[in-house]
């Protein structure tokens, strides 16, 4: 049990101005800005809104600042941040299917309707160090490459046709074929639980699961995520596909009655194909797993997908014998601002209670020497 | 999705401008009553489980919101992500000169500069993306 303590108010304000000299670090070095971090650490900035559980890419770039990039940190501030927010509601469903796509791929289909579309991604660097990044890019180079964009029209991409307006999401492909899970609305399209607003009870359903990946912690999840494909679950899933690109939010105000867009969402959304042997009722098939988060987040997505996939392991009847598949230890753990709290809660005064600890403890050993002393005397020719 | 309504157009062109852009597009301030003062809070975006199944939701996203009125008695509006609350007064204030507008009169034809900009960018993106479409080939095991 925690007992509150009272004081230290000028030592912790003197730790306020201590922080701040820590974050600046060297002033000679020019101070970083929000857009700076907004513009130049973007896929760290997604890791901030999802497991913030927030989108808005200027505060997690600020939040990212503040706490000198400590990812949970900065997560722990978007969350505070967003309860002094009022809700004006929820958007419509978003359609992933009309994604302006910038990185599709898929590892079950070679020719895919729409094509597979790299984008920008780190899968086929060396990971060699680009040293070139340790010089300042000087305003003269910003300078010239702002006027070759200015002075570059349509042409610049001459063989580059547009991507097709809307690809087709890969599993329904297969689900055309009837070979693939179907993923249909239950009976009424029903609200979907918040779990920002009522206490979570399990077993949860497939909306609470969903909801708490997508703010869980990255590690956490791509922790468990590998721990099936390494045989603690017991799934073999194939990528059916990875997209990445802008989605618009739609949201009908009451007052207006119609849906208005709201603007643009970056999302990263992964779709894991997984084996199914069948069962008495269900043909053997394809199910599925699904990622879908904030950003340019493609391990973050993937991992999602695998677990959940993992723990839909009680919907097709099969043993929950892993980490990974139990609903419970999955949803309590992988929060990372909760996580954080309770271990490091460790390291504020336990002073009353570690005194009630040591006090037993000193009692225990007391006891046990008298008991050990009288044993000695009933017993005094074993001593010699 | 249904087809979009003029205004829903505008709107949306809107939501995806800066403020600069709109605040240039609007000229001299109008004479307005602010309603509903700018204010932030947020919406919960909602995915959908394998992308059309169950709602779930996926976290929360900052919007800000803001209703004028003109003196004609014409109400404006703005709905759009994020927390400025500059662009929101400007966008609210265009969408109620709008309603009263022509469809080819001088801010629709502006609105319609700035949709055709945010297409423009929307279709560079896109053929960036379209230059890394790749065909892999599948080599035989064991051959």
């Amino acid at each position: 049990m925690y007992v509150a303590v009272k004081g230290g108010e000028a030592a912790i304000l003197a730790t306020y101005d201590l922080v701040a000299e820590a974050r600046r670090g060297d002033p000679a070095v020019p101070e970083i800005s929000v857009a700076q971090i907004r513009e130049q650490q973007a896929l760290a900035c997604a890791r901030v809104m999802n497991e913030g559980s927030l989108y808005d890419k200027d505060l997690a770039a600020l939040a990212l600042k503040q706490s000198q990039g400590d990812v949970i940190e900065a997560a722990f501030l978007m969350r505070a941040y967003r309860t002094t927010l009022p809700r004006f509601g929820s958007s419509q469903p978003l359609d992933t299917a009309t994604m302006a796509i910038r990185r599709r791929v898929s590892a079950t289909y070679k020719d895919l309707p729409g094509g597979q579309v790299l984008g920008p991604t780190y899968d086929y660097t060396h990971r060699l160090f680009d040293f070139e990044l340790m010089e300042e890019e000087g305003q003269s180079a910003i300078d010239s490459r702002q006027s070759e964009l200015a002075a570059a029209d349509d042409c610049r991409l001459p063989t580059a046709d547009c991507l097709d307006a809307t690809m087709p999401r890969v599993p329904d492909i297969l689900g055309a074929e009837g070979l693939m899970e179907t993923e249909e609305p239950p009976e009424g399209d029903p609200r979907p639980f918040d779990l920002t607003r009522d206490p979570v009870s399990f077993p949860a359903d497939r909306d609470v699961r969903l909801q708490s990946m997508a703010r869980g912690d990255e590690g956490f999840l791509l922790g468990l995520g590998y721990s099936v494909q390494r045989g603690f679950g017991g799934t073999h899933p194939f990528v059916g596909e990875v997209r990445v690109g802008e989605v618009a939010v739609e949201f009908v105000p009451e007052e207006l009655g119609f849906a208005v867009d709201l603007g643009d969402v970056t999302l990263t959304e992964c779709q894991m194909v997984n084996q199914f042997q069948g069962s008495k009722e269900v043909p053997p098939q394809f199910t599925r797993g699904y990622g879908l988060v904030f950003g340019h987040s493609e391990r973050k997505a993937m991992s999602m997908s695998l677990v959940d996939r993992a723990l839909k392991s009680r919907d097709f009847g099969e043993a929950a014998d892993y980490p990974a598949q139990q609903d419970e230890f999955v949803l309590y753990h992988s929060d990372n601002v909760e996580a954080a709290g309770f271990v490091e809660h460790l390291k504020l005064p336990h002073y009353v209670d570690f005194q009630g600890e040591l006090e037993l403890i000193r009692r225990i050993r007391r006891e046990r020497e008298e008991r050990l002393a009288q044993e000695r005397d009933a017993m005094p020719e074993a001593a010699e | 999705m249904n087809p979009k309504t003029p205004r829903q157009q505008w709107m949306a062109t809107l939501a995806r401008a800066s403020r600069d852009e709109i605040a240039t597009l609007l000229g001299a301030l109008p004479e307005h009553e602010v309603l509903k003062a700018p204010e932030t809070g947020t919406v919960m975006v909602e995915g959908r489980a394998g992308g059309a199944g169950r709602r779930f939701n996926l976290g929360e996203a900052t919007v800000t919101r803001c209703v004028v009125r003109l003196p004609n008695g014409r109400m404006g509006f703005s709905y759009a992500l994020g927390r400025d609350h500059g662009k929101a007064r400007l966008a609210a204030l265009l969408d109620a000169r709008l309603q009263d507008e022509a469809t080819d009169g001088e801010l629709a034809q502006g609105v319609a500069t700035l949709a055709a900009r945010q297409a423009a960018a929307r279709d560079l993106a896109s053929r960036k993306a379209a230059a890394t479409k790749v065909d892999f080939f599948t080599l035989v095991r064991g051959a």
